[in-house]
């Protein structure tokens, strides 16, 4: 992975491998690095792989699309995922249901896999809404909003686990949380996605800062996916990043992030190690983004020639494709996956179309909690003055 | 927080300190280090951190140490505090309280005194209220911290070493309740914080001097509770408005506008406003100057009674 990564002399010694468990063809080859972590995948059973497949294919075929629908002109925007489903299929699976999950915005797989349906995440991008999903609802799996804003949900995630910190040590009448203490077991645990170019914003150096202060029962993901837009990696860090998490004091390591197994068998041990009370870890999820940053870009302009397909040939849909046929599972399921995913897309297609705008008068509906007298006025004067053209059209 | 096991604070030295004003003097060790969290010198962090907490069910008090540092913490305070209700179509609440110490009158260094309360007053989502008396500062807080929208709760700093009565008992005035501190009948003059006391002041020498000055304690910034002051600008004709913070873009211009489309028959001159000067907030040395007294107020009523 040395194109994304073209670092000087490393101080304090070279990296080691990222942790892998399949090779660049899909063939199970753990790396040194990955056999620490290797009895997380013994519970892993062949339906679970596949559930795995069906996640990535329906994943991918949403965002294709998506990014359809944009160039047509029926959503605002498009945030690809194409190259990123499986590190976020791993580490989507690895969270257990009481988990929370705070993302940024194109982990897509990973609301997939919490509950969040596809037709609420396209609903935000052809505008008919900021948010799009129940939070509170159970259904949705603690998964988050999506946040726009560069950063700002790694400190939303990690006010969350320090309340589950708090939250448990209440319940043992622990009143105290001196510097330095040891972690709390929480049984529960937060995890928070951003990616490289984010790792520049202050927000996500702080959010390390209080994780490590006060010990959160909390993952940070970031997936490198070598470009913040138009900007290389390289431009924003001298040193990978997991190293950064190192000098806050955070468990990290390295992952091969197109690799499904060692998101899974990573984001379940510093899950768990969250959990009873480890304290925060960090994972950096080495992957591409296949496609534009978002639609809006134009990533010929900036590209070096050939990356984008030394990168495919890594994809991680036919890598683990190919480890599941060493598995024994055969053509029908993969074409039966693939019909099936393209059935959701168009499920989706044929939805997003029919949704209907929000009522005008909603915008005043959610701005405050109580009664604000100026937010009531310029309601009743919208709801008047748009009246008074119906009234006008109906003489 | 006695009263509320979910209420929690957060900041920079409030811990053993009790926060550099002493606001917070003691309550870690009545209420133990798990609730009254010191915390890393991050302001971003502090209420990015609480927003969270609130999402979780907390009703985090966060202190910003000094005016002048909250703006590390205004994208955390203005794209995410101030919106996470609406985007969440009001299934989430953010009952998050930020005192702020504010203002000037200390004498301090720079950063250490300035009146931010605009940039917060014109964000939809966010609640801004500034207390003017020990009676107030009581309830005020108490009320900021029961509502379940984020509050910025700017606290005079001048204001800190006066004394005055609380009455526990009486019942207090809502958050967003403009008070007449002081009747009058030739000219309303009005103001937030510490600027009431000055306002207090002149008009005790205006009444020497034979003009009646009704002075009228906003209370909230955001939202203004304006029936009461359109209320005394019928009934005087007159209105000075009197801030610290800079004119251009302020809580005076807001108050000017909203009181000509809404009592335009009933003013007897130009709404005139008192304010700092469109300057950084300058070396304590001259802040004596910058800052609006008794004197320029009285100025300004001077000019409107002769209009």
């Amino acid at each position: 992975m040395s194109e994304q990564t073209t670092y000087g002399p490393l101080h304090g010694g070279a990296d080691p491998e990222p942790i892998r468990f399949l090779d660049e063809a899909g063939a199970y080859a753990p790396s040194a690095t990955a056999a620490e972590f290797a009895d997380e995948l013994s519970a892993v059973g062949i339906d679970d792989f596949k559930q795995w497949y069906r996640d990535m294919v329906s994943t991918r075929a949403f965002d294709t699309e998506c990014a359809h629908l944009q160039r047509q002109g029926q959503l605002a925007l498009w945030v690809p995922s194409v190259g990123q489903e499986g590190c976020q299929v791993g580490l989507g699976r690895a969270a257990e249901a009481q988990d929370h999950i705070f993302p940024a915005y194109r982990e897509h797989a990973v609301a997939l896999i919490r509950g969040v349906g596809f037709l609420q995440i396209a609903a935000q991008f052809r505008g008919l809404t900021h948010g799009g999903w129940d939070v509170t609802d159970p259904a949705h799996g603690n998964f988050h909003l999506y946040t726009l804003v560069l950063g700002a949900q790694t400190q939303h995630a990690t006010g969350n686990a320090l309340g589950q910190l708090l939250d448990a040590k209440r319940r043992a009448g622990d009143t105290s949380m001196d510097a330095g203490e040891p972690g709390t077991a929480t049984g529960e645990a937060t995890m928070v996605f951003y990616g490289d170019g984010t790792s520049s914003q202050g927000d996500a150096n702080e959010a390390m800062i209080f994780a490590a202060s006060y010990q959160t029962p909390e993952v940070f993901v970031v997936q490198n996916n070598g470009w913040a837009i138009s900007v290389p990696v390289a431009r924003q860090s001298r040193t990978p990043l997991y190293r950064r998490a190192l000098g806050f004091g955070l468990r990290s390591v390295q992952i091969d992030g197109n690799d499904p197994l060692a998101a899974y068998a990573v984001g379940r041990r510093f899950l768990r190690e969250a959990r009873t009370g480890g304290g925060p870890g960090y994972i950096e999820a080495l992957t591409y983004r296949v496609g534009a940053h978002t639609t809006a870009d134009d990533p010929t302009r900036y590209r070096p020639a050939g990356e984008l397909e030394a990168w495919q040939q890594r994809d991680p849909i036919a890598r683990f494709e190919a480890h599941l046929r060493t598995l024994g599972i055969d053509d029908a399921f993969f074409e039966e996956a693939r019909e099936e995913a393209e059935r959701e897309a168009k499920r989706v297609r044929d939805g997003i179309l029919s949704l209907p705008a929000p009522q005008p008068g909603s915008m005043f509906d959610h701005v405050y909690s109580e009664p604000h007298p100026r937010i009531d006025e310029q309601r009743e004067w919208f709801e008047r003055y748009e009246s008074s053209f119906s009234e006008g059209s109906a003489e | 927080m006695a009263a509320d096991e979910r209420v929690l604070l957060m900041g920079e030295d409030i811990g053993p300190l009790g926060g550099v004003f002493r606001v917070t003097d003691r309550l870690q060790a009545d209420f133990g280090s798990a609730r009254v969290l010191d915390t890393p010198l991050a302001e971003a962090g502090i209420v990015g951190s609480a927003i969270g907490l609130a999402m979780r069910g907390y009703r985090p008090v966060i202190e910003i140490q000094f005016d002048g540092f909250i703006f590390p913490a205004f994208n955390q305070i203005v794209t995410q505090l101030a919106k996470i209700r609406a985007r969440h179509d009001g299934r989430v609440d953010m009952p998050v309280v930020i005192r702020v110490p504010y203002g000037g009158h200390i004498n301090s260094i720079e950063h250490h005194e300035e009146s931010p309360e605009a940039y917060f007053a014109h964000t939809p989502g966010l609640r801004v209220v500034a207390p003017s008396t020990p009676n107030d500062a009581y309830w005020m807080i108490q009320q900021a911290i029961a509502s379940n929208d984020p509050v910025l709760f700017f606290e005079p700093k001048a204001k800190y070493w006066q004394k005055g009565e609380v009455d526990p008992a009486a019942p207090a005035a809502g958050l967003h309740q403009t008070r007449i501190a002081r009747t009058g009948t030739d000219c309303t003059v009005v103001g937030h914080g510490a600027m009431v006391t000055t306002l207090l002041q002149a008009a005790e020498v205006a009444q020497s001097e034979g003009t009646s000055l009704e002075v009228v304690d906003l209370r909230s910034v955001s939202p203004i509770d304006y029936e009461p002051l359109l209320a005394s600008v019928r009934k005087t004709g007159r209105l000075v408005v009197a801030q610290e913070a800079v004119g251009n873009a302020s809580i005076g211009s807001e108050i000017a506008a909203t009181v000509a489309e809404r009592a335009f028959y009933s003013l007897q001159a130009p709404v005139l406003r008192v304010s700092g000067y469109d300057v950084p907030f300058p070396a304590a040395a001259v802040e004596s100057l910058y800052l609006p007294d008794a004197d320029r107020v009285l100025e300004a009523v001077d000019r409107t009674m002769h209009y």
